[in-house]
């Protein structure tokens, strides 16, 4: 595993990139990583309840503006749930 | 009809004072009138990148408080006679100007320049709404690194904020060899995370250190940061001019004119 990690290991230029990637949201739009992790769990949670989902690979952030351009737009959610089985319920 | 332009960053030290000069400079060498003003009050800098330091007698917060007239303050460029400066205070501070002084200033200055360009301050506060309380258009300068990129972020909320035409983005100081190792964000990445369009991308060049020292922009020059310049200044009048090629192996002439111009 350690070994694995060390072949994947991120170029400080993609760390830079993702940690601001990170902080902007939460500049821009005034709420903190932790809250977001929060809503993240509560998501997961409601989602469990009909369908089995990845929560290690769900992505969950606030965006000030949709694609190119920011513009005045309001800010939005967005959640990247993979499905690992639609089972029904 | 005059476009005001701020040059702005959020965070000191990226390089708003050289894009500034280099920009005013450059567009007057392609026959605009240009004039600069110096909005960092209490910490004049425009006028020693330009070289016109000894040439000060009245300043903006002269003009705005009356004690004489705009073309009084105004200086000429030695290089291009179609370029003024406008110095800023170094004894007061930046509560020594209001917005509704900088708008009736700019306003005048309208009807006599092509273009009028401010150099603002580093920060958010009394000095930033200053200068960009005329300005129609910005060009918001910053480094590919994480402090400058969230400070831009910053400004550019506050800019869209108020009634800018249009807002641009300059990547200055890029390094190609670090960012070819993965060791500095891209220019991509860079536009990517802001979401503004860009204008221009100025690398990482030691020229603009002997330009400085020497008190000459280098705008048009055959330095690489001098044809990035330049290309800015061309696509501020709207033309379609392709990237320069960072990566590029400089060839034996460039290197031995550059030798022999280094003193």
């Amino acid at each position: 595993m350690k070994l694995l990690h060390l072949f994947k290991r991120k170029s400080s230029g993609e760390i830079a990139r993702d940690r601001l990637k990170i902080l902007l949201i939460s500049d821009r739009v005034s709420c903190s990583p932790e809250m977001l992790e929060m809503i993240k769990q509560d998501v997961a949670k409601v989602i469990s309840k009909y369908m089995k989902i990845d929560t290690d690979s769900m992505e969950i952030q606030i965006s000030k503006s949709t694609g190119r351009g920011r513009g005045n737009k309001n800010p939005s959610l967005y959640a990247n749930i993979p499905i690992l089985d639609l089972h029904k319920i | 009809m005059s476009e005001v332009i701020v040059v702005t960053s959020g965070k000191g030290g990226v390089g708003k004072t050289t894009t500034s000069a280099n920009v005013g400079t450059g567009l007057a060498s392609m026959g605009k009138r240009v004039v600069l003003i110096d909005a960092d009050i209490g910490l004049r800098n425009l006028d020693v990148v330009m070289g016109l330091e000894n040439r000060i007698v009245y300043n903006l917060v002269d003009v705005v408080e009356g004690n004489c007239r705009v073309k009084q303050a105004l200086i000429r460029d030695k290089r291009y006679p179609s370029l003024y400066l406008l110095p800023s205070a170094q004894t007061r501070d930046k509560t020594a100007v209001n917005e509704s002084q900088m708008i009736k200033m700019i306003d005048h200055l309208k009807e006599q320049f092509d273009f009028i360009i401010l150099d603002c301050p580093a920060g958010i506060e009394q000095g930033f709404k200053n200068a960009v309380a005329g300005a129609t258009r910005a060009l918001v300068v910053t480094t590919p690194e994480v402090s400058a990129i969230r400070d831009a972020d910053r400004i550019i909320g506050l800019l869209e904020a108020r009634d800018f035409s249009q807002i641009d983005l300059v990547v200055n100081r890029l390094r190609p060899d670090m960012v070819k190792k993965g060791k500095m964000m891209s220019v991509d990445d860079v536009v990517d995370i802001l979401s503004l369009p860009l204008i221009g991308v100025v690398p990482d060049d030691e020229n603009v250190v002997i330009a400085t020292n020497q008190g000459e922009p280098l705008v048009g020059n055959h330095t690489l940061a001098g044809r990035a310049y330049q290309n800015i200044c061309l696509r501020i009048l709207g033309e379609e001019v392709p990237y320069l090629n960072l990566n590029q192996s400089i060839s034996f002439w460039t290197r031995l004119t550059e030798i022999l111009h280094k003193n």
